[in-house]
Parts: structure tokens; C-alpha cells; sequence
């Protein structure tokens, strides 16, 4: 892969870790919690899309009106039943923790529940386009890839209009700048929480269709995204929304130049070591979005 | 039938009492001025009465209907609102979606655009900055907006928790004058409020807070010339 290549694909790849870093980055920024099963939901949906490939021969693409629905009720029902007992139990609690060890715990959970009814499989739904490229004068461009990306520009655009345009947008972001106050004026806080994470799960669920057709899922496979998700976050600035993409972005462009030059330890050392640099220099991200909610 | 009746009702943070069996009256149409040092428990009622915090004991009733166990967002709806201590704006937001958080529940959003033109009328100031975000007004700006804010619910109860809270003197004649204007538009108003003077000025009736008991309520004109709250409240 030449340069040109290298930077090209590390974009597009980078598009996927920022779509992954935008569902977080709603759930951080409306809810104020650090989401630990979100790459457990990537994985979640990644493997039903598979099987739904492989069974009924579902294009991973076509899946999604069933499974982006599936994935925000099962979000919706992980706050309502599971995060907001928690979060009720520690109102009083200066530095709530509780709701980040639940979803620390859930992703654990879930992963060994695929783990036992799927297996230990690396799972990749083989379509027609799945190593389909397009080539632009020696550059290549990987297909799924490309797709992935679109949907990334589309989802955060759309995402966007919702949030500043929309009655539930903006009281979504009323709630995430002062729960309090939300409820003093008529917003119903819990139901807010449960679309939030619904989304934000949705979202999640989205990241890991449009992995699947190039992808090799398997039950621990939302941890090595959600790594690289938390890295966006906090580059982009928590809560951020072009945070998540242009931190996403950033992070796929180096990964795959890096690798051009060094191998994969060496790339993600770099990567690390880079973002505690800025961190020391831009501790509030390259959006730096404590207000932006 | 009182538009807000409070029933000896009892809150408590943990095992704190706060408030012991406070009951309270509000007839349809008053200015009712509550009155108490710091701590008294002046922002825990009206926190109860937005139904944030629970009582442990006691009934509020409102329009005849009992409200304790509902949820904020449905007591907004029913028509209570409140002006919060140290105004509670969405700093981040500009002045114009402030005030249309203000009329998010369903009742309200039906009457959004009476109710807009209504207060940019009473406060031509917010119509001027629409689109200037919250956090860059000053303090007398941002308590218009918190009212604005609040009327947008289109309330049949309006609550304020400290309003003239860090204002210069004439920035507090113009909010008490608002309070005024809003009454007078056939809004019932409760009112919390340091300036105790004032404050019965423009009020019906009072109640006087301590330790989280009322131990003195009547008219305005009884108040300001009893003799406790005189020395107590008035510095005279
Ligand atoms: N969240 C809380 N947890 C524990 N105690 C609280 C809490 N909020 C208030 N209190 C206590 O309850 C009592 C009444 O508080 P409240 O805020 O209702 O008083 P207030 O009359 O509004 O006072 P101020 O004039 O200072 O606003 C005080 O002793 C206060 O310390
Ligand atoms: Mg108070």
C-alpha cells in the first residue's frame, strides 16, 4: 500500500472508530456515564448480523432495519432496568462510580453469554463485496470501507440536526447541561436517559453492521474498539459530537500511515504515547466540550 | 377550593427534618410571600411542591387534586413551575431555546407561540437577543430569562426562589415589578424572597419559616407590622 492508499484507508477506517466514539460521547454527554458495554453492544450486533447473513442470507446491510431497532430497545431496557436503579441509589453520591462498574460488569457479561451460545468463532459475513475495491489510478479503496464512512458523514450529520433542531434534541441537551433543572421544567429525565442510551446503543449496533462485511467478529471483539473509542472521546473532547468524528478520523490516519513505517506494537505505542502528549498540552480535547451540551 | 393546599407535610435529606409539618394555603390569585432566615427550609418546600423532593408525611393538593407522588414533569404539566435559587439558566443555550425548554411539556407547547409574544412584549430585552447564549448576559438579564423561562410554561402557579439573589438595587425593583405584572395577569405567585420588605409590599399573605416550621402567617399588612418580624427579618 502506498502512502496515498495508506491515508485514504486510515481515513475511512478512522470514520468507523468516530461513528463507535459518537455513541459514546451522547451517552457521556447526556447521561454523564462512561459506557464500558459499548463495545459489548458493537460485538452484540455484529454477531446477529452475521447470523442473520449466514442463515437467511440477510445482506449485513439490509440487517439493519432489523437489528438497529432491536439494538435501541435493548439500550433502552439497559438503563431503564439496569442503570437508572443505580443511578437512583447513588443520587446523593458526590462521585457517582456505581453505573460505571455496572457497565463495566454487563460487558463482561455479555461477552461470556455470546462467548457460550456462539462460541469462540471469528465470524465475517463473506458478501460480494466484501474485498471489493475501487481503484482510482493505483489508489485503492476498499468498498465496505468506503460505505462505512458514508454512513459515518450521514449518521453524525443527521445526528446533529436531531440534537439542535429537534424538541427531544434540545431537551436532551438541556438535560446533559443540568439534570436538575431539566426536570424543574417538565422534562421527563428518565425517558430522556433511556433514548439516550437507547441511541447511543443503536449507534453502537450500526458501527458493528457495517464492520461485519470486513470485519472478523468474535465474543471480545468490541474491546479492541472501545479502546480506541475512549481515546476519540477524549481527544475530541468529551461530549463533543465533531469531536467523536474528527477524533476519529485522527486516530485512523495515524494508525494506518504509522504502519506503513513500523509495525502494529510500534504503531499503537506511538498512538498512545501521542495522545498522552496532547493530553499534557489539551487536557479538554480538541473540542474541549464541557460546555457544548 | 385553594388553588395549592399543603397539608403538614414533613421532608427530610437522610434522617435531617427539614421541614415539620408545614401546611400552607395558597387561594387562586395571591402573592404569597414566604419568609425565612438561611436554612429555614424556604427552597426545600418549593422543591416538594415541583415534586423533586418527596415528602414523608403530609399531602400537597393542587386544583383539588392531590399532587405528592407525581413526577416533576407532571406537575409542570399541571400548571406549577418555579423560578429557581441562582436562576438555573441552559447557559450554553441562547435565549430563545431557554425559553422554549420552558414550554416543552404538551399543555405548554400548544400555547408556544401566545405565550413567546406575551413575554417578549412584558421583556423586550429578550426579544432583542434571541440568538445570544445565556452565559454572556448579565445577572438582571439572565433572572429576566429564568422568568421568561418560566412563564413560558404557561403556569397557573409561579414559584420564585430568591429572584432579586446578587441583583443591584434597581435591577430588583425592575424584578419585583415583574412579579407584580405577572400576578396581575392572573398568574398565583409564592415567593421566596430576602428582601422581606418588598416583598410583603406586593403580597397578599405571608408565612414566616423557622427551623422548618411555620410559626407565624398572615396578611402582608399583619406581617410588616408584627413585632418578631420586625426585628427578626425587617432589621427595625
Ligand atoms: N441536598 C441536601 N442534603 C442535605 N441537607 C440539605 C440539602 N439541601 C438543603 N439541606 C439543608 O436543609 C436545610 C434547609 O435548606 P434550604 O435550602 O431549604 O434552606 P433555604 O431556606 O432555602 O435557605 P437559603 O435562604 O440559604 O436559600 C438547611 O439546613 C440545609 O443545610
Ligand atoms: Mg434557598
Amino acid at each position: 500500500m502506498g502512502l496515498l492508499s495508506a491515508v485514504v484507508n486510515g481515513i475511512l477506517m478512522g470514520g468507523i472508530y468516530g461513528l463507535l466514539a459518537l455513541g459514546l460521547t451522547l451517552i457521556f454527554g447526556i447521561m454523564k456515564i462512561i459506557n464500558f458495554a459499548h463495545g459489548a453492544f458493537l460485538m452484540v450486533a455484529m454477531i446477529l448480523s452475521y447470523w442473520l447473513w449466514r442463515i437467511m442470507g440477510l445482506d449485513p446491510y439490509l440487517s439493519i432495519v432489523v437489528i438497529i431497532p432491536l439494538m435501541f430497545v435493548l439500550g433502552y431496557l439497559t438503563q431503564r432496568y439496569l442503570i437508572k436503579p443505580v443511578l437512583d441509589a447513588e443520587k446523593d453520591v458526590r462521585e457517582p462510580i456505581g453505573a460505571l462498574l455496572l457497565t463495566a460488569g454487563l460487558s463482561v457479561a455479555i461477552e461470556n453469554f455470546v462467548l457460550m451460545v456462539f462460541g469462540a468463532d471469528y465470524l465475517m459475513a463473506q458478501t460480494s463485496y466484501s474485498g471489493a475495491s475501487i481503484n482510482l489510478s493505483g489508489l485503492s479503496i476498499s468498498v465496505p470501507r468506503l460505505y462505512a464512512f458514508i454512513a459515518t458523514l450521514i449518521v453524525t450529520v443527521l445526528f446533529y440536526q436531531f440534537l439542535n433542531k429537534t424538541e427531544l434534541g434540545r431537551a436532551m441537551r438541556a438535560t446533559g447541561q443540568d439534570r436538575g433543572v431539566a426536570l424543574l421544567m417538565g422534562i421527563n429525565v428518565p425517558k430522556v436517559y433511556g433514548i439516550a442510551f437507547g441511541i447511543g446503543t443503536a449507534i453502537a449496533g450500526l458501527t458493528g453492521i457495517f464492520l461485519i462485511p470486513f470485519y472478523y467478529a468474535h465474543p471480545t471483539v468490541g474491546e479492541v474498539f472501545i479502546t480506541k473509542a475512549f481515546i476519540i472521546v477524549v481527544l475530541g473532547g468529551l461530549g463533543s459530537v465533531p469531536g467523536a468524528l474528527v477524533g476519529g478520523l485522527l486516530i485512523g490516519l495515524v494508525e494506518s500511515v504509522a504502519a506503513q513505517y513500523m509495525t502494529a506494537t510500534w504503531t499503537a505505542i506511538l498512538v498512545y504515547f501521542a495522545f498522552l502528549v496532547f493530553l499534557l498540552f489539551r487536557p479538554s480535547g480538541l473540542f474541549g466540550s464541557r460546555y457544548e451540551w | 377550593m385553594a388553588l395549592l393546599e399543603i397539608e403538614k407535610i414533613s421532608v427530610f435529606y437522610g434522617e435531617m427534618c427539614v421541614l415539620r409539618d408545614v401546611s400552607l394555603q395558597v387561594e387562586r390569585g395571591e402573592v404569597i410571600c414566604v419568609v425565612g432566615a438561611n436554612g429555614a427550609g424556604k427552597s426545600t418546600l418549593i422543591n416538594t411542591i415541583s415534586g423533586v423532593l418527596k415528602p414523608r408525611s403530609g399531602k400537597i393538593i393542587f386544583n383539588g387534586e392531590e399532587i405528592t407522588h407525581l413526577e416533576p414533569y407532571q406537575i409542570v404539566e399541571k400548571g406549577i413551575i418555579q423560578v429557581p435559587e441562582g436562576r438555573r439558566l441552559f447557559l450554553n443555550m441562547t435565549v430563545e431555546e431557554n425559553l422554549l425548554l420552558g414550554s416543552y411539556t404538551p399543555r405548554s407547547r400548544k400555547k408556544r407561540k401566545e405565550n413567546l409574544e406575551k413575554i417578549f412584549t412584558l421583556l423586550p430585552r429578550l426579544a432583542e437577543r434571541r440568538k445570544q447564549i445565556a452565559r454572556t448576559m448579565s445577572g438582571g438579564e439572565q433572572q429576566m430569562l429564568a422568568i421568561g423561562r418560566a412563564m413560558m410554561a404557561d403556569p397557573q402557579l409561579i414559584m420564585f426562589d430568591e429572584p432579586s439573589l446578587g441583583l443591584a438595587p434597581k435591577v430588583v425593583d425592575h424584578v419585583l415589578e415583574l412579579i407584580k405584572n405577572i400576578a396581575a395577569q392572573g398568574v398565583t405567585v409564592l415567593l421566596v424572597e430576602q428582601n422581606v420588605h418588598h416583598a410583603l409590599e406586593l403580597s397578599t399573605r405571608g408565612y414566616v419559616l423557622e427551623n422548618g416550621t411555620v410559626v407565624l402567617s398572615g396578611t402582608a399588612h399583619e406581617l410588616l407590622n408584627n413585632p418578631h418580624v420586625k426585628t427578626a427579618y425587617l432589621g427595625l
